[in-house]
């Protein structure tokens, strides 16, 4: 800092029209590493290299030592052995017990499987016996599912809500923003143990039920889907809201007034003008809520039971039960790759709207 | 127009419904801490019991207060360094790693948590394997994974902030006079303290509220609040988590008011001291 001042001090006063902002100034000189660097070295460092680890890892065999995982390359007799194994990623389509058992060619050497691709002899045995889809697998369908249902639930109620914050009196706005995001600023887990004891047997949603004559016996939502569901809208609406919200309070009145003065109808000027125009929340809102509901592992957890196996539970589980340290890094790893496509949508569209 | 009132009408039914519906199981855990039952369906009675069971649990204070330090340091460091990211994205058009910074910082949002948690873990595991470091995992692996989160929504926030804040104020600071500190003090710095503010509550927030990650990195003797909430509400229903609850919305209502008074008191008396040297400018 002290360095950029001399400069400034030397140059500032009628430095004449060329000068630049100062902000700029002081970071575009050598000194700007100063600013940059901390940050971006933490990012690389906390950020990108375990990343990078993680997908290291991921070609590693799980072995009973510490770290317990096999090094992936060693130096040995003035050669770099690659001991890259596909075994983790093999077992994420196939149950993995089977298949380890099941399988007569080492995959583990990937040199001696490229290897094996150009040799005339067919090194790579590809007739396995056909497994169980593995738990992995399912989990992952199951969160998929999960996910989906959860973000649509979550934008049919979140768009009206949204749409009704951003078209109520200015000053009325801010108080319905605040009262969306208060539950959010008190602590997540204890929201979702207040859903827990909603939808319990006894619970309120079951006493109501029954009071209004709907039922007679209570009905089981606590341990089913059902519940981590209705527990991923509940905790993700505002997610939901607070983008459509920005979308649409800055939509201007006059584009409906001009639509409606056109001789549109007003639920043909919303299909027509509203809902295009909010495009960019409604893909924001939805991938805030849908890619860390792929992922969740509180809700399913203590709303699921232990039916409702999640792609982010089996991951949990891996890791501190089985403690296979590659395998779980081969689930996230697949995981990501699978989110990058959503991740990606949601930069675009942030990264966008942030720099318009 | 009556169309139009009632199509208002239903808009305004549906956001009453659904803040209902979002406030209901908060409000059912509330009267609960109040309520003489250990069963949450039936009232029995107005008792203060479970404060009292909570206050005198030892394992709460104690993780409360390493939550508390943990959340602190975090969104402090991590409003230092997201305004560092913010004025380089918004002051500088190009530097090295531009775009890996600004894809570092948006994806941890959307990042899931046991992915994070993951990865971190193996990062500090490495870390002991070459350096020897940390030895176990604990307060300062939970504060640097902490950072890591919420240091891209502070950047995000104030990277949005500082977007607003007009360029040729700071130029005319200079051009009177002030130095590049003092114009970035005396006038950016008051523009983006809004932002800086309020990411700094929500780091605070988003560090109370993780228990995903802060299993993943922590080791034997550090348990983080919402570690012990979550070991205790697993197993059921649990009236001193109800207590701990009704304290938590006290004081995040009280905060969110007295921030709000606040906020409006600045923005009011900046926009008159904007208004005045306007006036004095004349």
């Amino acid at each position: 800092m002290s360095d950029s001042t001399n400069t400034e001090a030397a140059t500032a006063p009628n430095s004449g029209a060329k000068k630049k902002n100062f902000l700029v100034r002081i970071i575009s000189n050598n000194s700007k590493w100063l600013m940059i660097a901390p940050p971006l070295y933490y990012m690389v460092f906390l950020f990108l290299i375990p990343f990078l680890l993680a997908l290291k890892i991921s070609f590693a065999d799980s072995i009973l030592a510490v770290p317990p995982f096999t090094a992936i390359y060693e130096y040995k007799d003035d050669h770099l052995l690659l001991n890259l194994s596909l075994l983790n990623f093999q077992a994420l389509g196939h149950d993995v017990v089977t298949y380890k058992n099941e399988l007569i060619y080492n995959f583990g050497n990937l040199v001696g499987w490229i290897g094996g691709l150009f040799s005339s002899a067919p090194a790579v045995v590809t007739e396995v016996v056909a497994p169980e889809p593995s738990q992995y697998l399912s989990a992952f369908v199951e969160s998929l599912r999960l996910a989906t249902i959860a973000t649509i639930v979550c934008l049919l109620i979140g768009y009206p809500v949204a749409y009704a914050i951003a078209r109520a009196p200015k000053s009325r706005q801010n108080i319905y923003i605040m009262l969306v995001i208060l539950p959010f600023w008190t602590s997540f887990l204890l929201r979702v143990y207040a859903l827990q004891g909603v939808l319990r047997d006894s619970g309120l949603l079951n006493q109501l039920l029954i009071f209004m004559g709907f039922i007679d016996e209570p009905i089981h939502i606590l341990q089913t889907s059902l519940a981590v569901q209705i527990g991923i809208a509940y905790s993700y609406a505002p997610f939901m809201v607070l983008p459509l919200y920005a979308t649409l309070q800055k939509l201007d009145p006059a584009l409906l007034e001009a639509a409606s003065d056109l001789g549109s109808r007003p639920f043909r000027a919303f299909l027509d003008v509203t809902l295009p125009l909010s495009m960019p929340g409604v893909i924001a809102g939805s991938m805030l809520t849908f890619i860390p509901a792929m992922g969740e592992y509180i809700i399913p957890d203590m709303l699921g039971g232990p039916g409702v196996q999640t792609i982010g539970r089996v991951l949990w589980d891996t890791f501190f039960n089985d403690r296979d340290w590659p395998m779980a890094a081969a689930v996230s790893i697949a995981f990501l790759l699978f989110l990058v496509v959503p991740i990606g949508i949601y930069q675009y569209y942030s990264i966008r709207e942030r720099e318009a | 127009m009556s169309k139009f009132l009632r199509k208002f009408d239903f808009l305004q039914v549906i956001l009453i419904l659904s803040l209902a519906l979002l406030y209901i199981p908060i409000i059912v855990m509330v009267v609960g801490s109040f309520n003489a039952s250990q069963l949450a369906n039936h009232w029995t009675g107005f008792t203060l019991e479970w404060f009292v069971k909570l206050f005198n649990d030892r394992r709460v204070l104690e993780a409360a207060l390493l939550s508390v330090e943990i959340a602190f340091l975090a969104s402090t460091i991590s409003v230092i360094l997201g305004t560092l990211i913010g004025i380089s994205l918004v002051r500088v058009p190009r530097f090295f790693g531009r775009l890996l910074l600004t894809t570092m910082i948006t994806a941890p949002l959307v990042m899931p948590d046991v992915i994070t948690g993951l990865c971190q873990a193996l990062l500090f595991n490495q870390t002991r394997v070459l350096f020897g470091w940390p030895t176990q995992g604990g307060f300062v692996t939970i504060l640097l994974a902490h950072i890591t989160f919420t240091m891209a929504y502070a950047a995000v926030t104030i990277q949005s902030r500082m977007l607003t804040v007009d360029r040729s104020l700071e130029d005319a600071a200079m051009d009177l006079g002030a130095g590049p500190v003092r114009a970035f003090v005396e006038i950016t710095l008051p523009i983006i303290a809004p932002a800086l503010f309020s990411s700094w509550l929500l780091g605070l927030t988003l560090s109370l509220d993780d228990v995903v990650i802060a299993s993943f990195v922590t080791g034997p003797g550090a348990t983080t609040l919402p570690m012990t909430i979550y070991s205790k509400v697993k197993l059921g229903v649990s009236p001193d988590m109800n207590a701990l609850a009704t304290i938590i919305l006290a004081i995040v209502g009280a905060g969110v008011i007295i921030s709000n008074i606040i906020m409006v008191r600045a923005e009011k008396q900046r926009q008159l001291d904007e208004s005045k040297a306007m006036a004095e400018a004349h």
